[in-house]
């Protein structure tokens, strides 16, 4: 028997099936120097070795303070959530369908669920998805099914990852993906008006918006339930310690990245995504759900549940091609928020919004610097610079600071601004640093 | 006078002047096994004949449920949302799903009658 994957007849006969001359082909869109340079590996060597070696690459990376947010932020993680987390019984991949050996898992994503419906103010939740990006590519597919239509409305001030994301989701199906371009950084409510009709199946929006401003939906919702269009907010977690829930303002469906909730920055993933809607719409929800049942003698136990919305049931026409979640990282986030909880978190979010007005107001003081004046924001907000966005993070990249998100390159004609994010573990002194650096970046 | 008429997809469909009301068979409710959830049609739904009306789940499996006739949905059986249990209790009448106003009686040619059906069955 030959464990080689693929003969070469069938090498072959794929790269026909996908219009590809050769290997070389199929990998072109990889720029040349991101791939591999070879598979021939150098020899092997001790763990005390290979330690050595890592550890003198990891000195290599210089100590950076991070202004960066943008959708993944740099927040505390009590100690807790690594020890509880890394506990054998859940550090596992296994996949909890049989309930009579996986309670213990089951019942972790149970109480996860209570959180998210708690957090967003909403009935259902899923046992969390890939990301936030996808989890709101997935609520745009639901508001699809329930209403039939075929046409979505997405902000232009959500997430521009995210955006890409539902647009690539979308681009093969017959769907019309209008994208409302951003007023200063929020929801342009006169050009939403204009689109809304009884064609649209869903209306798609960001709190904070991408450029950290808050707004309230609940007119939108009105508005978009008018139309019998769905509203589905994507949502910071962290925020929602002191904002209004996306529940609270009739939305129906509410997403989020969970990674700002005891998952490390992991140098972009992974993290998880959350789904939580109405109770009416739960069979319209992709991913899997933990119920709460009991067994024949009466004692509770739990079980997923609504499975005939699942591939293993209702294949092709399954609600949704996820068949994962991101269970260890959604752990991670329940922990984080048992560990903090309710006072705890609106604390962490005070915390945020404060430091972040402090570092407002410590980088309009920097000469030919300003701050916009808008809507209130929570923790990042746009600075507009004397100079492009891009090269002064540059400059301050050299200086040990990663200043923001020079957002020019995701929206063109904002090269002078900057997207600034102030987390609980960014110091006063941090703070009183960027502004010395910026100033000395710009005019030295 | 209503007669009574069956798929080879296992539905039935009550025909009673213009008016066809739609159920699963005894033997079908038997195969799924408990059902859960009966997804019923939108009223003013236009089918036609054979095509997916509407959609049924059990604890072990999920169907489609197909239109035995041509026509549009003039009334569901909202009992069901709060007890799709029926199903397995009274497939053949209490359980019924949707009324259709139809829109070419003479389709029910295409069907088979009680006799043909239980004799289809018996050939599975």
């Amino acid at each position: 028997m030959g464990f080689t994957p693929h003969t070469k007849e069938e090498i072959r006969e794929m790269l026909a099936a996908v219009g590809a001359a050769d290997i070389e082909e199929l990998f072109r869109p990889i720029p040349t120097g991101l791939r591999a340079k070879s598979f021939d590996l150098p020899p092997g060597m001790s763990e005390f070795e290979m330690l050595d070696g890592l550890r003198e690459l990891a000195g290599r990376n210089g100590h950076i303070v991070p202004f960066v947010g943008g959708g993944f932020y740099d927040h505390l993680v009590p100690a807790a959530v690594d020890h509880l987390a890394g506990r054998a019984e859940f550090y596992t991949a296994y996949t909890p369908y049989q309930p009579e050996c996986s309670q213990g898992t089951l019942q972790a994503l149970f109480e996860y669920q209570t959180a998210v419906c708690r957090l967003t103010g909403f009935g259902v939740t899923n046992a969390s998805l890939y990301d936030g990006g996808t989890a709101l590519a997935e609520a745009a597919m639901m508001a699809l099914r329930v209403t039939g239509r075929s046409r979505v409305l997405l902000d232009g001030a959500v997430n521009p990852f995210s955006r890409e994301i539902v647009r690539t989701y979308l681009a093969n199906l017959p769907v019309e993906v209008v994208e409302v371009p951003t007023l200063d950084g929020t929801l342009d409510r006169k050009r939403l008006a204009a689109e809304l009709d009884d064609r649209c199946a869903a209306v798609l929006v960001q709190n904070p918006t991408f450029f950290g401003c808050v707004d309230d939906y609940t007119d939108i919702s009105a508005k978009a339930h008018g139309c019998g269009a769905l509203l589905a907010a994507s949502v910071y977690p962290v925020s929602l310690g002191i904002l209004k829930s996306p529940g609270e303002m009739g939305a129906d469906i509410a997403v989020g990245d969970g990674q700002s909730l005891g998952n490390p920055l992991n140098f972009g993933g992974p993290s998880f995504g959350f789904l939580a809607a109405r109770k009416e719409l739960i069979r319209n929800i992709p991913g899997r759900i933990v119920g709460e049942t009991v067994d024949r003698e009466g004692r509770r136990g739990f079980v997923l549940t609504i499975q005939a919305r699942e591939q293993h049931i209702k294949r092709h026409k399954a609600t949704s091609n996820i068949c994962t979640n991101q269970s260890l990282c959604a752990l991670r986030g329940l922990i984080f928020l048992s560990a903090l909880g309710k006072n705890g978190l609106a604390e962490l979010a005070r915390r945020n919004r404060d430091k972040a007005e402090y570092a407002k107001a410590a980088l309009a003081a920097v000469r030919g610097v300003s701050v916009p004046a808008g809507p209130p924001t929570f923790n990042e907000f746009t600075v507009r610079l004397p100079k492009g966005a891009d090269e002064t993070v540059a400059a301050l990249l050299r200086r040990g600071i990663a200043a923001g998100v020079p957002l020019g390159r995701y929206y063109p004609g904002m090269e002078d601004r900057l997207l600034v994010t102030v987390t609980e573990k960014r110091t006063k002194g941090e703070i009183n640093l960027l502004a010395r650096e910026l100033e000395a970046a710009l005019w030295s | 006078m209503s007669a009574m008429y069956y798929t080879k997809e296992h539905e039935w469909v009550k025909v009673d002047g213009n008016t066809a009301t739609v159920g699963i068979s005894a033997y079908a409710a038997e195969h799924l096994g408990d059902v859960t959830f009966v997804e019923l049609p939108a009223t003013g739904k236009a089918v036609k004949q054979f095509e997916v009306l509407c959609a049924i789940e059990s604890v072990k499996a999920a169907s489609d449920i197909y239109a035995p006739v041509s026509g549009t949905v003039a009334s569901v059986n909202g009992v069901l949302n709060d007890r799709p249990e029926l199903v397995n209790e009274s497939p053949e009448d209490a359980a019924w799903m949707a009324t259709l106003k139809m829109s070419d009686p003479a389709e029910v040619s295409k069907l088979m009658d009680a006799k043909q059906y239980e004799e289809y069955r018996k050939g599975l």
